[in-house]
C-alpha cells in the first residue's frame, strides 16, 4: 500500500512554486518557472519572418515550440545535446497546449518562437516548461484568450498524487505507476494536454481531471501573481 | 556604418564609453552565483555581466583513457549559444561563435594552463578514468559572452563534486555525491579587449563588439602569466596594441579574480 509520500506532502499537495517573469532580456518575453525542483525557462522571440518560405501561413502566424533540456539537467548520465524523439515530441505538444489560448491571426506569414530551456528536473518538465511558456508569451503580451498552467497527476497503487517528482515516477512496484500530465485554460477548465504513461480506469481518470483542476487553479494563481508583479498592477 | 556606431566613435573621441565607464573599467554588476542546478548537475554555476548571462553545468562519466595518456582524465567542454537568449542565434548545430568560444575561452584555457589535475581523475590506469564534462549556455547575450563564458566554466567547475563509482559494476551512482572535489591548480581568467579606431576598451558590450575593428581575449594565470590568446575581428592588430591589450588583461584579470575567488569562497 502506498502511504506516505517521500517528501511528506499529502496526496493532494503541490510542490513550491515560484514564477517569475522578464528575466531574459533579449527576448520579447520571457520567464522562469519553478516547481520543487524542477526549472523550466522560457524566452518568445516574434512575431518575425518564417523560413523556410514554405511553412509560411498566409492566413495566421505560427506558434513555434522548442523544448530543451540542458546537458547538465538530467538526474543520472549527461542528457546529450541536441534534439532528441522525446524533446521532439514535449515540443509539439507544448505548442498544442498553447494554441487554444493564442490568436495570431494579425501576423500571417511570421512565426512566433518559444524557447523552452530546463535548467534543473526532477520530474514534470513538460509541464513547468508550459506554464513556463504561457507566461513568457503573456509577456510578449500576444493577446490571449486565457492562460495555461499545467501539471502531472500519477496514480500510485491506489491512491491518486498530484504532482509526481522522481523519486515517486520511479516508484520500485512496477506496473503500478501512471503518470497523467493535463495542461487547463484555468479559466473555462478546458484540456489543452492530455497524456497518460501507465493504466487507469475510467473512474480514477476522471479523478484525475479534478485534481488536475485545482492543481491548476493553484499553478494559475502563482502565475497570475507573477504577471501582476512585473507590471506592478 | 550605422548611427549607432557612428555615435561610439563620436564618443570614444571624447574619451567616452555608451554606458558611462572608463576604458579599462570593467562593468560594475558582475556576479558569480554557484550551485544553480545542484540537484542534477555535480556543479553548476551561474555568471551575470551586467545583462549578460550565461549558466554552465559539469556532469561526470567514466571513460577508458586515451592510450598517450593511460593514467589521466580527460576534460570536454561545449558552449552553446541559445536562441533563448539572442535574437540573433538560430536553432541548429553549434555555430562557428560557439565553437570558437567553446575551443578558444574554455578549452584551450583550461588545458593549456595545466588547470587541472588529470591524473587526479585516474581511476584504474589503462583502465578507467574520469572525463570532466562542462556545457555553458547563453542566457542574455548583452556583449563580452566570452570572458563570462570563461569564468562561468570556472565557478562551476569549482562547485563540482564527483559522484560515488561503484567499481565492481562499472556504475556511477550519481545520487550519492562525494565531497572530493576538482583540484584546480590555476583558475586562468580571460579578459577580452577591444579595438575601436585607435582606442583599446575592456569588456565590451552588445554594440562596442558590432562596431569593433578586433578583439583579443587574454586568460592570465595567477602570477600574471598568459596562458590563451585569441584574436577576433577583421582588422590587424600591432605589436604596441598587443602590449597595451594584454598590459590590460592582466589588470583586469586580477579583478576578476578577486571576485572569482570571493564567490567561491562564499559557496
Amino acid at each position: 500500500m502506498y502511504k506516505k509520500r517521500p517528501d511528506g506532502r499529502k496526496f493532494d499537495e503541490i510542490r513550491e512554486i515560484e514564477a517569475k517573469v522578464g528575466i531574459i532580456r533579449r527576448a520579447d518575453g520571457s520567464a522562469m518557472f519553478r516547481i520543487g525542483k524542477t526549472i523550466a525557462l522560457a524566452a518568445v522571440y516574434g512575431p518575425r519572418e518564417l523560413y523556410p518560405k514554405f511553412l509560411q501561413d498566409p492566413s495566421r502566424g505560427i506558434l513555434r515550440c522548442n523544448y530543451n533540456m540542458m546537458s547538465f539537467s538530467g538526474s543520472g548520465e549527461r542528457v546529450r545535446p541536441g534534439g532528441s524523439r522525446r524533446s521532439k515530441e514535449i515540443s509539439m505538444i507544448t505548442e498544442n497546449s498553447l494554441n487554444p489560448v493564442l490568436d495570431l491571426s494579425e501576423y500571417p506569414g511570421a512565426v512566433v518562437d518559444v524557447f523552452v530551456e530546463i535548467l534543473q528536473s526532477d520530474a514534470g518538465t513538460r509541464c513547468a516548461g508550459i506554464c513556463a511558456a504561457a507566461l513568457a508569451l503573456a509577456d510578449a503580451g500576444f493577446p490571449m484568450k486565457d492562460l495555461v498552467s499545467a501539471v502531472s497527476v500519477g496514480r500510485i497503487e491506489d491512491k491518486l498524487v498530484v504532482d509526481l517528482d522522481k523519486e515517486e515516477e520511479d516508484y520500485e512496484v512496477e506496473g503500478e505507476v501512471a503518470d497523467i500530465p493535463v495542461a487547463m485554460m484555468p479559466k473555462t477548465g478546458k484540456i489543452t494536454l492530455l497524456q497518460m504513461d501507465g493504466i487507469c480506469s475510467k473512474e480514477q481518470l476522471l479523478k484525475v481531471l479534478e485534481i488536475a483542476k485545482e492543481a491548476c487553479n493553484k499553478i494559475y494563481d502563482v502565475q497570475k501573481k507573477a504577471l501582476m508583479e512585473k507590471y506592478q498592477i | 556604418m550605422n548611427i549607432l556606431q557612428k555615435h561610439i566613435h563620436a564618443l570614444l573621441e571624447k574619451d567616452q564609453r555608451l554606458d558611462g565607464r572608463k576604458f579599462d573599467e570593467l562593468r560594475k554588476d558582475i556576479s558569480i552565483e554557484c550551485g544553480i542546478s545542484p540537484k542534477s548537475a555535480e556543479g553548476s554555476a551561474r555568471v551575470k555581466f551586467g545583462n549578460t548571462e550565461v549558466v554552465a553545468g559539469v556532469k561526470f562519466e567514466v571513460i577508458t583513457p586515451y592510450p598517450d595518456q593511460p593514467d589521466k582524465g580527460t576534460i570536454m567542454a561545449g558552449v552553446e549559444l541559445l536562441p533563448l537568449s539572442s535574437p540573433d542565434f538560430e536553432s541548429g548545430p553549434p555555430s562557428i561563435k560557439a565553437v570558437e568560444l567553446a575551443r578558444a575561452v574554455v578549452d584551450r584555457g583550461l588545458r593549456e594552463s595545466g588547470a587541472i589535475d588529470f591524473k587526479g581523475l585516474c581511476i584504474k590506469k589503462e583502465e578507467k578514468a574520469w572525463a570532466v564534462i562542462i556545457d555553458v549556455y547563453s542566457m542574455n547575450d548583452e556583449g563580452n559572452l566570452a570572458d563570462a563564458i570563461g569564468l562561468c566554466a570556472l565557478a562551476a567547475l569549482k562547485d563540482a563534486k564527483l559522484p560515488k563509482y561503484d567499481e565492481k559494476n562499472d556504475k556511477i551512482l550519481y545520487e550519492e555525491r562525494t565531497t572530493k572535489g576538482l583540484s584546480l591548480k590555476e583558475l586562468p581568467i580571460p579578459i577580452t579587449v577591444v579595438k575601436i579606431k585607435d582606442k583599446i576598451l575592456v569588456d565590451p558590450t552588445l554594440d562596442e563588439e558590432s562596431t569593433a575593428d578586433s578583439r583579443l581575449t587574454v586568460t592570465t594565470l595567477e602570477d600574471g602569466r598568459v596562458c590563451a590568446l585569441q584574436k577576433g575581428g577583421k582588422e590587424p592588430l600591432t605589436n604596441e596594441d598587443v602590449d597595451k591589450m594584454i598590459e590590460i588583461s592582466i589588470k583586469k584579470g586580477k579583478e576578476l579574480r578577486k571576485i572569482l575567488e570571493k564567490s567561491v569562497k562564499e559557496k
